[in-house]
């Protein structure tokens, strides 16, 4: 059965790729407007020597693993915070339910104005983008954390930390990973907003680049290598989250 | 006459009453009021009555999880004022900790003690092997049945080495078959390591099976309405207790102190 699922998997795809490579001449669709599987990857090897595709490649995945760190991080010290502080967190709920629905990527103009054309906008955009779902899931489980286990560690007369590291913490884990990898899917989005607005290096300024010149093979390009950053770190996350999280039975397929 | 030391009392309520704040506008819940008991070391003691009466607020006040409004509540002739490291309690739900191995889970309680990681492992076989788990020492919780975790969570409780157990409907989430090979493997279990005990049922045949002395509450306020001492043998057997002849009219006697054929459900 699963051998059977995998064929038709690739031949679905293949098949996606037959259709890209010969509908659009058959339409009479040009390939500047929309070029077909052979054209984009024609441009491919183009922009890898003349472009310097691999550079900007790398410079996206940096920027993406930064800005995921980094905004991870954050997030999650956040998230713990306001859980221990239940006054703090009753404080500043309105706000981040506001900054929480605030288009984060709106902010990359301004940051721009403030740090120009440098890595800074960009990661902060990324950063801002990652922080509020990991704080959220982060917050949202260190509130319901069994209080009956909390007990328990009181009984056996832990300290504050050690119910914290003991207990707490690893019952956020579950949330604290399923955050990351919403996090990691939105990362590769702060990265490439931030690029497009402003930037002369990475996909998101290829895009730009590319659109300038009426190069649609080289905006297909950089948006599968945006993609592929994507999968990625989700697939590095989800690596990590089967480790952390093994003691949890997982359903049979 | 106060004979307080004198008799080795593991456990002592002094006239406890327990009060909730009932919030805004809404009068104050009292759970229980003017309670006083003892339990004796080795002791085995239940207590029985109708849900909402104050059971677990008992085993809070115990465990030093919660304070008592008026009266006092003393483990081992100190008073209890704080969480209390010689007291060791135990849920319907096992409480234990889904990302650690049974014996990572045995070995928690003693983490926040002195006490050496060399210690720790000793102590904690010593207890897998006394509740019979030694051979899922290195599995998860999800990995075992619910009879098993109970086991488990007892090993836990143990490892502490507690002057009192403290058991809150242990067997309840258990299936009826479970419910019996469990009660008999803690009833030796509890028997041969004279360990004293406060079991909280709303079993009455369990309470017969398992106790030296049953408490019986009232309604809410729980207070203690009677005391009946179970002179059965077979302590370390319930199954073959419950079988005894006399066991039944204990039953019917607690049947009609708690006034179940005049209640509604
Ligand atoms: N923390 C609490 N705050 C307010 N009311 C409580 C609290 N704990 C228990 N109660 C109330 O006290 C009464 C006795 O509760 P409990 O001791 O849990 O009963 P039992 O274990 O006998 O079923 C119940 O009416 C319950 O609602
Ligand atoms: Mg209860």
């Amino acid at each position: 059965m699963r051998v059977k699922e995998l064929i038709a998997t690739v031949l679905f795809g293949l098949a996606v790729v037959a259709a890209w490579e010969f509908i659009p001449p058959a339409m009479g669709i040009r390939r500047f407007i929309f070029p077909n599987f052979s054209t984009t990857m024609a441009e491919f090897s183009r922009m890898v020597s003349a472009e310097n595709l691999w550079r900007h490649v790398l410079s996206t995945a940096t920027m993406t693993a930064a800005g995921f760190v980094l905004g991870s991080l954050l997030g999650a010290v956040g998230g713990y915070l306001l859980g221990l502080s239940s006054f703090a967190e009753r404080i500043l709920s309105p706000y981040i339910l506001g900054l929480q629905i605030a288009p984060k990527v709106a902010f990359a103009p301004l940051f721009i104005m403030w740090f120009g054309f440098t890595d800074w906008p960009k990661l902060l955009v990324t950063v801002l983008i990652v922080f509020f779902p990991i704080l959220v899931n982060v917050l949202q489980a260190m509130k319901t954390v069994d209080r009956d286990q909390v007990n328990l560690a009181r009984a056996y007369a832990m300290s504050r930390s050690q119910i914290f590291f003991k207990v707490e913490m690893p019952s956020t884990m579950p949330a604290l990973m399923a955050g990351l990898r919403i996090g990691a899917t939105l990362a590769v989005i702060g990265v490439t907003v931030g690029e497009l607005v402003g930037g002369n290096s990475g996909l998101g300024f290829l895009i730009t680049f590319g659109q300038g010149q009426a190069n649609a093979a080289m905006v297909f390009n950089s948006i599968l290598l945006l993609t592929a950053i994507g999968i990625v770190l989700y697939g590095i996350v989800s690596f990590f989250e089967a480790r952390i999280l093994h003691y949890i039975p997982r359903v049979e397929r | 006459m106060k004979r307080t030391g004198a008799m080795a009392l593991a456990l002592e309520f002094q006239n406890v009453g327990k009060s909730f704040s009932g919030g805004k506008n809404r009068p104050d819940l009292k759970a229980i009021d003017g309670v006083s008991f003892e339990v004796r070391k080795k002791e085995f003691v239940a207590i029985v009555g109708p849900s909402g009466c104050g059971k677990s607020t008992v085993l809070n006040l115990t465990a030093g999880l919660d304070r008592p409004t008026t009266g006092s509540v003393k483990v081992s002739g100190e008073t209890v004022s704080g969480p209390n490291p010689h007291v060791g309690f135990m849920l319907q739900k096992d409480l234990l900790l889904p990302w650690r191995t049974i014996r990572r889970n045995v070995e928690f309680g003693l983490e926040a003690r002195p006490v050496s990681a060399a210690e720790r492992r000793d102590r904690a076989t010593r207890e897998l092997a006394r509740c019979k788990i030694s051979d899922f020492a290195g599995h998860y919780p999800f990995q075992l049945s619910g009879g098993m975790r109970q086991r488990a969570a007892l090993a836990r409780t143990l490892a502490i080495e507690p002057d009192i157990v403290l058991l809150d409907e242990p067997f309840s989430a258990l299936d009826a078959q479970t419910k019996m090979l469990l009660q008999k493997s803690f009833g030796r279990t509890i028997t041969e390591g004279g360990i004293t005990t406060l079991l909280i049922t709303h079993d009455l045949s369990e309470a017969v099976a398992m106790a030296d002395r049953i408490l019986v509450m009232s309604d809410r306020p729980g207070r203690i309405v009677e005391e009946l001492i179970v002179d059965l043998p077979d302590r370390d057997n319930p199954i073959a207790r419950r079988a005894h002849p006399r066991a039944g009219s204990f039953i019917n006697h607690l049947y009609a102190s708690l006034k179940l054929d005049e209640r509604a459900a």
